[in-house]
């Protein structure tokens, strides 16, 4: 029987707040490689899963071959996968250990679940491939690959699954390592790290396997408990768009006047010198609040308030950033575009795009080509389908302040929504100052 | 403070604030659902971090079934005084009145799913766009996919076939008339994850979660407190307890664990050693597995 969050709960004593971060990451693999499989097993060899939980599982009638049960229930959230026995969605999974709390991305496999797949990686840290260990690196290999380097994820997993189909054979997991590795060179991704792994066995999932001895490296978990991922610490383009204007406006608060935001990336101080974007005024920060304590700085990632020396007309939409390193300020951007609607994209109508707290029309002015995503190579079109990916060039009605994608992910990226529909249809990576 | 220093639970926090403002930005009249149970309640705590000195851009929105524990509502009124903010109730016994929904009779009879219909009324009655709430994705298996921000049509209905994509920390609320989104701050949160915040930030609770001597009764193998709404009869055994309430719903749906648990650290202590998922006790989610689903796709929180 399940020994209950052992390893869940040890460090956590009384009275001790957990001194740990957060890891998103995302799991991308084809139909069968065994995706919800191996977040099963993460779960459940990790012991994250609850009693009530393990007995609903045990219940269920689905088994595998051999009669355990099948840990891909853990993930399947909506009826209609169960009839199917597929994952249609991002579904969002969560654990802990002692080194780190871990959120999942689920996505699907499907061809036609390309866009899911850039909504769990643009919300995720590090990205898991699941190759299946019998058929090597295939065509949705190739398809992943281009998503995680087109939304600029800086960690790759490579998990060889179904090791046990392949009698744990290490010329099979060298022989995919060695076709990944050209892939990876292709798509200029930075770190990517190889794990021979049985998702169905548990080899190499949480625990090291004694199948492969010839395998030296890390545990799946392991590699996620230590993997080093702050890469936004040394950034020195602080951001903070503007969310909402703080103004209490009774007797004795008749001053206040705090910018309420996010910081995006790099930090502010007492003191600096702020540009307000796109008006172009400067001022310099008097004053930073974080839960209603004053601060002398604040980092990436923190909700602040932020009150400026100079009374300005600023509002949602507009981003402070430091007056050092200013962002681009244009009409007209090159964008990386995924389409995520069932209706084509229409060149004769004015988008919507979302950028931050801005949200301004926009209209394509150029297609430039769109991408074959299974070979990498690019063609000729006038138009996007659901799951295309190419390059545009958009021209906005009022001018954006962003920097690239690859330089600053979060100020760099946008979506598109119909307004027709009030969907949102594309996501949009910037990559050029298009004026 | 460094970046390398903060925790999980900072990073939690900071994502919910940041998701309170933009539905402050986003929407003309956007409410707080509170049902008086711990995860409502950390949502005022972050709504005061998001929006203090000021106001809340918002009033809470508390759909009394009429079969709340008492400790529920009056903790609920206290919270209210303290932070000057307005709260509109919606009755499901209006909505019983109105012959809008018919009462369950019987031993198992509960107005739970009543609420539903109240809920709905008040958000069309308040012209509510938004409406935050406190679910979190780790509480049950179609929470899983449910959006930050989740679109509800005329109805109140969910599609998942419908959702909108979320990329990066951009939020779309562009809707049209007549439909309104949820909203969920603290999806990403867990159960423990709640429980060591509320711990961090002494955030006060209804005295229900805490051990307590209480007259209860075995229901399907759960305990129940003893009371009217229940619909007793000569079969139940009253029998006084030591027991405690991992959730706060309607006095008919929401079972008790024995416990001795009466302070915040033992409650954690108790949960870590937990064989039973939270709404494990909330015996509405048992009567199928797609129970939750269904109720979602009917308008349910």
């Amino acid at each position: 029987m399940i020994k209950y969050l052992r390893l869940q709960w040890k460090t956590a004593k009384k009275g001790v707040i957990f001194n740990m971060d957060l890891l998103k990451f995302f799991t991308a693999g084809s139909v069968d490689d065994g995706k919800s499989t191996l977040i099963g097993r993460l779960l459940y060899d990790s012991e994250s899963i609850l009693a009530d939980q393990l007995e609903a599982l045990q219940q269920s009638n689905r088994k595998n071959d051999d009669g355990t049960i099948d840990l891909a229930i853990l993930t399947d959230g909506l009826k209609a996968e169960r009839e199917q026995g597929i994952t249609i969605d991002v579904a969002y999974k969560y654990f802990q250990t002692d080194k780190r709390k871990f959120i999942i991305a689920d996505t699907p496999g499907h061809i036609q679940y390309t866009r899911n797949m850039v909504t769990g990686a643009s919300n995720s840290d590090l990205a898991i491939i699941l190759v299946d260990a019998r058929n090597g690196v295939v065509e949705q290999t190739v398809r992943h690959s281009f998503i995680v380097s087109l939304l600029e994820l800086k960690h790759v997993v490579v998990c060889i699954n179904k090791m046990d189909m392949v009698n744990f054979s290490e010329e099979a997991f060298n022989k995919i390592h060695k076709s990944y590795s050209e892939i990876a060179l292709k798509l200029k991704l930075k770190e990517v790290t190889y794990i021979p792994v049985s998702a169905l066995k548990g080899d190499n999932i949480v625990n090291r396997s004694q199948n492969m001895p010839w395998y030296t490296g890390k545990s799946l978990l392991d590699h996620l408990e230590t993997i080093e991922v702050n890469e936004d610490v040394k950034s020195v383009q602080a951001r903070m768009p503007v969310q909402w204007v703080i103004r209490p406006q009774t007797d004795e608060l008749h001053d206040y006047r705090g910018y309420a935001g996010r910081v995006l990336s790099g930090s502010f101080r007492l003191n600096d010198q702020i540009t307000v974007l796109p008006s172009g005024i400067r001022s310099a920060i008097s004053k930073i609040e974080t839960n209603m304590q004053e601060q002398d700085e604040v980092h990436s990632g923190t909700s602040v308030t932020l009150h400026l020396k100079d009374n300005i007309d600023i509002g949602r939409g507009d981003i402070l950033v430091n007056s050092t390193h200013e962002p681009i300020v244009s009409q007209s951007i090159e964008a990386d575009l995924c389409w995520m609607d069932t209706k084509p994209l229409d060149t004769s109508i004015l988008y919507l795009l979302q950028h931050n707290s801005k949200v301004t029309k926009c209209k394509i002015r150029d297609i430039l080509h769109k991408v074959n995503i299974n070979t990498l190579e690019k063609i000729e079109t006038d138009t996007f389908q659901l799951n295309d990916i190419g390059r545009i060039v958009i021209r906005t009605a009022e001018p954006l302040a962003f920097d690239l994608y690859q330089e600053n992910k979060l100020n760099g990226g946008a979506i598109l929504i119909d307004p027709r529909t009030n969907l949102t249809v594309g996501a949009l990576m910037f990559r050029a100052n298009a004026e | 403070m460094n970046k390398q220093d903060t925790t999980y639970l900072d990073q939690l926090e900071a994502e919910a604030i940041f998701i309170l403002r933009e539905v402050a930005g986003q929407f003309e009249k956007p409410a707080l659902l509170f049902s008086g149970g711990k995860d409502s309640i950390t949502l005022v705590r972050l709504a005061e971090k998001a929006f203090r000195p000021g106001k809340f851009p918002f009033p809470l929105v508390h759909i009394d079934t009429g079969h709340n524990f008492p400790e529920t509502i009056s903790f609920r009124d206290d919270m209210i005084a303290r932070i000057g903010e307005k709260l509109i109730i919606g009755h499901v016994q209006d909505s019983i009145d109105q012959g809008k929904v018919i009462e369950q009779t019987g031993k198992n009879a509960s107005r739970n799913a009543l609420q539903t219909v109240t809920l709905l009324d008040t958000i069309a009655e308040g012209k509510f766009d938004a409406c935050i709430g406190g679910a979190r994705r780790d509480e049950e298996k179609a929470r899983a996919k449910e959006r930050i921000f989740s679109v509800r049509d005329e109805f109140g209905q969910w599609d998942p076939k419908r959702q909108r994509p979320e990329l990066w920390n951009i939020y779309n609320g562009k809707i049209h008339k007549g439909e309104n989104v949820r909203v969920f701050p603290i999806s990403n949160w867990t159960e423990l994850d709640v429980w060591n915040y509320i711990r961090r930030e002494n955030i006060e609770l209804p005295s229900i979660y805490f051990a307590h001597e209480r007259d209860v009764i075995t229901r399907n193998g759960q305990l129940m407190a003893a009371a009217d709404c229940l619909n007793m009869d000569a079969d139940d055994q009253i029998e006084r307890r030591n027991v405690r309430f991992r959730t706060v719903g309607d006095m008919t749906c929401t079972a008790a664990v024995e416990s001795d648990a009466d302070q915040i650290d033992d409650i954690i202590e108790e949960i870590k050693m937990s064989k039973i998922s939270e709404r494990g006790a909330r015996m509405d989610d048992k009567v199928s597995e797609a129970a939750m689903e269904d109720r979602k796709k009917g308008g349910y929180f």
